[in-house]
């Protein structure tokens, strides 16, 4: 009996009136986990009922606590009729699991229905009361930490990097299961919310039984997603990055070794219950058959599996002992040794750990200073997939590829295994590993995996950056001395990573090199593509900007290996056409490199759209790019030869302007000291592509276009013209506004802490009569522009600002409809750049923001994630964290105390006569997809927040139409992850994504579904102006007005 | 192309003043983008038509969504559906019970009922504002009425506590209450020429005088009603023009008093007695729930008109209901001292008040 789940329902505020008699209702709460339910009285006759609950105790595997759900439901009682729901609460009790992150959660919840949205809300306390558990054979993996941020977290240090961690569930939809013709639509909802929970936490729970196994502690750049396959079911797939992070500077007596797995009994003893001796009396009686599971090997009452079950029964040694990073020597010389083998030749090693180190991936895009040696470019690799039937394998069928034929052979009787979908993927990553192999490089990083699905054919893609590692942090970064080695490797910083990592005489794709114009030492291409972060220690001038290629492409409708066919042979048209399209608005904007390239083709019933977005910027290191030519193809007309030159006059001004505008002002360079080695300039290609109908052998598209001169633009039809035209009709973003697509734009670091996260969504309907592919690039790119500029248009009263982490997703819900959905944070920041000294806390909580090299050697703020022993400034990196880990960890459990009392203390508050406006609100949360708030300092982690809500409507015109109804939906689904943030005693959310946002309409019945897929890290921070009045007043113990996400008060 | 769905959710929600001033108006989408062109933001911003377009759809959805909440504004307060600071939230408030002085003149004093939301279409022609706003600001009223109608206390605590405004509109507020429950005739031609501003006057001195909770502070409805007992009394004033010999005596102390101060005192000693019938009758009839209701007609017809057609200076008129107010101290035969300063304390506010062009 590994643990104690205590719940207490304090009381109910703005709830629906039930009974139209009295306008009242009579509310009572359910409250489940797992098979057992308890209820509380039905408090009569309001709006806004006190139940003030005994605490609900559930003893529970801490198996249990990691897969389940805690259900809360909130009914209105009635004598004569069934209850009727008034909705439900999902509580995810993980945070609670591990010792460093929240103790209790506790706050006002919104009561969600998935027919009638929020209705009203309930305020509730949960703890949880772990004990040691030593059995060895057990399946949980509680204290594994889990980070959706892709670096490593701030007030952390990475002692190892472990690499990469997968894993994948698959079960049957609900929806699509037969007893959905006979149930109602709310119930199928909530089957599939709360089967879409347990997946998830049975997912996160084997990923880490993963990291325990492979002697990590914690999962960074954790990314999970759904594959809604239909009819083929559900698959809830994650990777994410394991690591042993090492809690940086905290005094022991707040934070128990943060790398010891084993699970500590939490700080609330059990006296902290305020009425110890009711939990036998009261009404409150547990429902139906409580069942209490020891055995290890529990059988699941739902239907689903996963791959690599095995990995969890394997003996650990010393598991629950001692932490990872210190002891074990010899386990640590295997790792190296696996690390390396696995790192330098393929993993082909029989060996179980070098197996597990098959894919030397990351999924980080940023990375402490020293860990990235070279980067290669982006590897991407995309498969066509026939989705299978259950139950009928002669349904099954995979695209000509003859490796996927034999995977089939493998499963073929029964398809809906987790290890199909294991294979695709494994197949996948192995030619992305080979890919970067063909690009010199033993590592990739900023990898990232998506699935596109339509009807039953799924495009699976992959993509990162290949790239050489230092092999130092993959095992153990206190490795004193490995730091001057490195560094003298590389002794011009600034510019190593772009040099290139393979051989110059044997390079895997033409490439045009010229000496680093930086340290004139080393060799880098022309430009470079790369899926990351611009590395910190990278020298950009200027500004950059987010770049986007957008295409769309018509296919015949077709049915299943047809249409998988078309579907393959439009593919690498797409990527072309795409690369193409990046290099001449890169080229077009004066710049030299793209970062955090994200390329996403979706599928449609007659079409395939693609997006890439990336920012581009100006590398120091790298040549300045060329203009771009135009030339036509009938040279004897004398007006079309005016046309042209006029076209390209326009293209040269576009050019300058750019350049002026992004402030890309390269210091002139000589070119005989240079001295290139190859004449003619030449576009290159950083980028490697493969479709899995090409042969095992990888196939490398050559985009360099061949022995064309790639500067120049022929016009030989009306398609190039058009082109040509698309290209110049980019607007740029007015001015006081920048955008990229980046944790921070290149070239802005006095950021001011005022900042809107947004969502916005777009959907368009084509008109189906003659649509050409120029027609439909045409609409495409307005959606996209036209999106941009209302974007701009809403946010102009934050001028001057940047929209960072622009993350737009295209999808094609209809025949004749396009939907793109854009996730964004606007950060204001300070016109005057010359307040960089006086600003030094704002670039401090900006470590990776500064770009500038001689700022990073000054403020190398990457302290939080770093393990450089030969710091420049080593004392004030002390005295920052001595500052941070005094002041910012009592701050957090005063909020936790202050969060304690509120809910008992709101009977008081209402009654006390408060003056209006004066009685406190809901307290702020911040949501930001980046991993840091400006101008704060994040002090604790609590949780990551991963939620998933269905909402469907048969009254849409009545609730606004499709726009109203998703706009009232997306508020809901902020304020639902603000109250758990809030409730786990955080103020804010970094690195918020929307993984997904899936809408279906039927506007002739009046109904429409969404569902959403949203997650994060909840986190504490504190104002860097609270926290320099902290700091010097800590010993005093002042009472600071920070955490206001924790007061939870009416 | 065309757009089937567009939408944007700030986690901060965002608030254009602009447009929620056109959206309180009452204008429609198309009607409020038409403004905004006309207002020159394309030039300033840059944007389109289209951009204008689908950024006044997304306020108008927000406002639509806010809407239910400002109808009880301490909901808003506590809602986690929309993040919006404090301030912005006062503004909201703040605005939605905003009211335009055309709309409020033509309603106050009258019964909030389905019959006179039914006048709405005519109100809306004559002031030119539109229907929809006055559906607002009538609603608006009406609820505001139904809150603090029963409720003990002061009145405009009670709205400021139950709808968060501001002082001063709590206190506007508390006069449309006021004279919807009194049902104060204030559309007289005759009373055109007074703002609101003058009527919520009035009302704020006679809820601090002449109400309930003026004497006792735990009965209920203290504030919206007037105190029974205080009408039923004030006919005991009737004494002084009654009475002649009191009626002389009070003329000759005021006018000893006030010779060679006036501009106006001839006017005013011939005057003396009917200005002194006319306000001490207004007093002995308000016991009579129709004589209330044509208070400010009496008022108006009785004293300020008489007073108006002589010319009578603000000044004058001042000093002389000062000294009529306090000369009667002086009567020996006059017993009802207190009862005629809490009457005449108040009305001589309110004439002040009311008199002017």
């Amino acid at each position: 009996m590994p643990g104690k789940l205590k719940v207490k329902i304090v009381a109910g505020r703005h709830l629906p009136v039930m009974d139209r008699a009295s306008d009242l209702t009579d509310a009572f709460v359910e409250v489940k986990f797992g098979n057992t339910t308890f209820k509380t009285d039905v408090y009569l006759k309001s709006l806004n009922p006190q139940w003030n609950s005994e605490w609900f105790k559930f003893e529970v595997d801490d198996e249990d606590l990691q897969d389940e759900p805690l259900q809360i439901t909130v009914l209105d009682h009635d004598t004569y009729s069934a209850n009727d729901a008034i909705g439900k609460v999902y509580i995810d009790i993980d945070p609670l699991l591990y010792s460093e992150a929240a103790t209790v959660i506790s706050g006002w919840f919104p009561i969600y229905d998935t027919i009638h949205g929020i209705r009203g809300e309930i305020n509730v306390i949960v703890k949880v009361d772990l004990f040691n558990d030593l059995n060895r054979f057990r399946q949980s993996s509680c204290g594994v930490k889990f980070f959706c941020t892709t670096s490593i977290p701030k007030c952390y240090r990475a002692v190892i990097i472990h690499g990469f961690v997968e894993e994948l569930v698959v079960n049957e939809d609900p929806e699509y299961q037969w007893i959905d013709r006979i149930r109602t639509p709310r119930a199928s909802n909530e089957a599939r919310q709360r089967l879409i929970s347990l997946m998830s936490g049975e997912l996160q729970r084997k990923i880490g039984l993963k990291v325990l196994e492979m002697r990590g502690n914690a999962v960074v750049g954790y990314l999970q997603c759904f594959d809604l396959e239909g009819e083929s079911g559900l698959v809830v797939r994650a990777i994410g990055t394991a690591c042993t992070l090492d809690k940086l500077s905290s005094p022991a007596a707040f934070l128990p070794a943060c790398n010891s797995p084993c699970k500590e009994m939490k700080e609330i003893p059990f006296n902290e219950d305020p009425n110890p001796n009711t939990h036998s009396s009261g009404p409150s009686t547990p429902l139906k058959n409580q069942t209490y599971s020891f055995s290890p090997s529990k059988s699941y009452s739902r239907q689903s599996s996963s791959s690599d079950t095995d990995l969890s029964l394997t003996p650990k040694t010393g598991m629950g002992s001692g932490s990872a990073g210190k002891e074990g020597g010899p386990f640590k010389a295997l790792l190296r040794q696996q690390t390396q083998s696995a790192l330098e030749q393929r993993g082909g090693s029989p060996h179980r750990f070098c197996k597990r180190r098959e894919f030397p991936f990351f999924t980080l895009t940023a990375f402490p200073p020293g860990f990235l040696v070279h980067v290669g470019g982006v590897v991407s690799a995309r498969s066509v997939k026939l989705l299978d039937r259950i139950h009928n394998p002669a349904f099954v069928g995979i695209m000509g590829n003859t490796r996927s034929y034999k995977l089939l052979d493998w499963n073929s009787f029964n398809a809906d295994e987790p290890e199909t979908r294991d294979a695709w993927w494994a197949e996948i990553r192995q030619e992305i590993k080979s890919h970067a192999k063909a690009l010199g490089c033993h590592a990739v990083v900023g990898y990232s995996e998506s699935t596109s699905i339509c009807e039953e054919v799924c495009i699976l893609s992959a993509s990162g950056t290949a790239a050489v590692l230092n092999p130092r942090f993959l095992q153990d970064g206190t490795v004193e001395g490995c730091l001057e080695q490195r560094l003298e490797e590389n002794l011009p910083v600034g510019c190593g990573f772009c040099h290139i990592p393979y051989d110059e005489l044997n390079m895997p794709f033409p490439a045009h090199l010229t000496y680093c114009y930086n340290c004139r030492k080393q060799k880098v291409p022309d430009v470079l593509f790369t899926t990351i972060d611009l590395p910190t220690d990278a020298t950009v001038i200027g500004k950059g900007c987010l770049i986007q290629a957008r295409l769309c492409r018509l296919k015949k409708k077709a049915q299943a290996e047809a249409n998988a066919t078309a579907i393959s042979n439009l593919l690498p048209f797409m990527e072309y056409e795409v690369h193409t399209q990046l290099m001449n608005k890169l080229k077009l904007k004066g710049m030299n490199a793209l970062f955090g390239l994200r390329i996403q083709i979706t599928v449609g019933e007659n079409m395939l759209m693609g997006l890439a977005s990336a920012t581009g910027v100006y590398l120091a290191a790298l040549p300045t790019p060329g203009g771009i030519q135009i030339a036509g193809k009938t040279p004897n007309d004398s007006s079309y030869e005016q046309h042209i030159s006029h076209m390209q006059k326009k293209i040269n001004d576009t050019i300058a302007k750019n350049k002026e505008l992004y402030e890309i002002n390269p210091p002139e360079t000589s070119e005989e000291v240079i001295g290139s080695p190859i004449p003619e300039p030449r576009q290159r290609s950083r980028l490697l592509r493969s479709q899995s109908e090409s042969s095992d052998e990888v196939i490398e598209l050559d985009l360099s276009h061949g022995k064309k001169d790639a500067f120049v633009l022929e016009i030989d039809d009306t398609d190039a013209m058009e082109d040509v035209h698309s290209l110049l009709t980019d607007v740029p973003p007015p001015s006081g506004f920048y955008s990229c697509n980046t944790e921070i734009m290149p070239g802005i670091n006095n950021w001011t802490s005022e900042i809107q996260m947004f969502t916005s969504v777009r959907v368009i309907r084509l008109s189906s009569l003659n649509l050409t592919n120029q027609a439909l690039n045409k609409n495409f790119n307005d959606l996209c522009e036209n999106l941009l500029k209302s974007l701009y248009f809403k946010l102009r009263s934050m001028i001057p600002c940047c929209l960072c982490h622009v993350n737009f997703t295209v999808s094609l819900p209809e025949d004749e409809l396009i939907q793109v959905t854009v996730t964004a944070v606007a950060i204001t920041f300070d016109k005057n750049q010359a307040l960089q000294t006086t600003k030094t806390h704002i670039e401090k909580s900006l470590q990776r923001a500064s770009t500038d090299n001689e700022e990073l050697l000054q403020f190398p703020l990457e302290l939080c994630s770093d393990s450089l022993p030969s710091h420049p400034f080593p004392p004030a990196k002390e005295h920052l964290e001595s500052a941070s880990s005094n002041s910012g960890i009592p701050a957090a459990q005063r909020a936790v105390t202050v969060e304690k009392a509120s809910p008992m203390g709101e009977g008081n508050f209402r009654n006390r006569s408060a003056p209006p406006c004066a009685n406190s609100t809901v307290g702020v949360v911040k949501m930001t997809p980046l991993s840091f708030i400006p101008g704060a300092k994040i002090t604790k982690y609590l949780g990551i927040i991963n939620m998933f809500f269905i909402r469907e409507t048969t009254s849409l015109r009545e609730e606004g139409g499709v726009s109203g109804f998703l706009h009232a939906f997306i508020a809901e689904v902020f304020a639902m992850v603000r109250a758990h943030v809030a409730a786990l005693g955080g103020n804010a959310v970094v690195s918020y994504i929307m993984k997904q946002c899936v809408f279906m309409e039927n506007p002739n019945k009046n109904q429409a579904q969404c569902l959403i897929n949203v997650s994060g890290d909840a986190v504490v921070f504190v104002r860097e102006s609270d926290l320099e009045v902290a700091s010097t007043q800590q010993a005093a113990a002042t009472c600071q007005p920070l955490c206001t996400g924790g007061e939870v008060t009416t | 192309m065309t757009s089937e769905l567009d939408i944007f959710v700030g986690n901060t929600t965002l608030i254009d003043e602009d447009v929620y001033r056109l959206w309180l108006d009452g204008y429609s989408v198309s009607d409020a983008v038409a403004l905004r062109v006309r207002s020159g933001i394309l030039e300033q911003t840059g944007a389109t038509a289209a951009v204008l377009q689908s950024d006044t759809m997304d306020h108008y959805r927000t406002f639509h969504m806010l809407e239910r909440l400002l109808h009880a504004p301490p909901k808003l307060l506590h809602q986690l559906i929309f993040q919006i600071p404090p301030s912005r939230q006062a503004l909201l408030i703040e605005r939605y019970y905003a009211f335009d002085e055309a709309f409020v003149r033509e309603v106050l004093g009258k019964k909030l009922s389905k019959g006179t939301k039914k006048d709405l279409d005519d109100i809306s022609t004559k002031t030119g504002i539109t229907l929809k706003s006055c559906r607002r600001q009538f609603d608006n009223f009406k609820r505001v009425f139904k809150v603090v109608e029963e409720m003990r206390g002061s009145l405009v605590d009670n709205i400021q506590q139950h709808f968060l405004l501001s002082d001063r509109l709590s206190r506007d507020y508390a006069a449309i209450v006021f004279f919807a429950n009194n049902r104060f005739e204030t559309g007289k031609k005759k009373l055109q020429y007074l703002s609101f501003g003058d009527f919520a006057f009035c009302a704020e001195l006679m809820i601090q005088n002449w109400t309930l909770g003026a004497v006792d502070s735990q009965v209920d409805d203290m504030d919206v009603d007037l105190d029974k007992e205080f009408l039923q009394d004030l006919k005991e004033l009737k004494v002084l023009v009654a009475d002649k010999d009191l009626l002389d005596l009070h003329k000759s102390v005021v006018c000893t008093a006030l010779r060679g101060k006036l501009s106006v005192f001839s006017e005013m000693e011939a005057n003396f007695k009917n200005l002194s019938r006319g306000l001490v009758n207004v007093a002995a009839k308000l016991i009579h729930n129709k004589d209330v209701r044509d208070l400010f007609v009496d008022l108006v017809e009785k004293f300020v008109e008489p007073c108006r057609s002589d010319h009578w200076p603000l000044s004058d008129v001042r000093l002389f209901l000062n000294q009529y107010s306090a000369s009667v101290h002086s009567l020996d035969g006059f017993r009802h001292q207190a009862l005629w300063d809490r009457y005449m304390g108040t009305l001589r506010g309110c004439l002040l008040r009311l008199y002017h062009d």
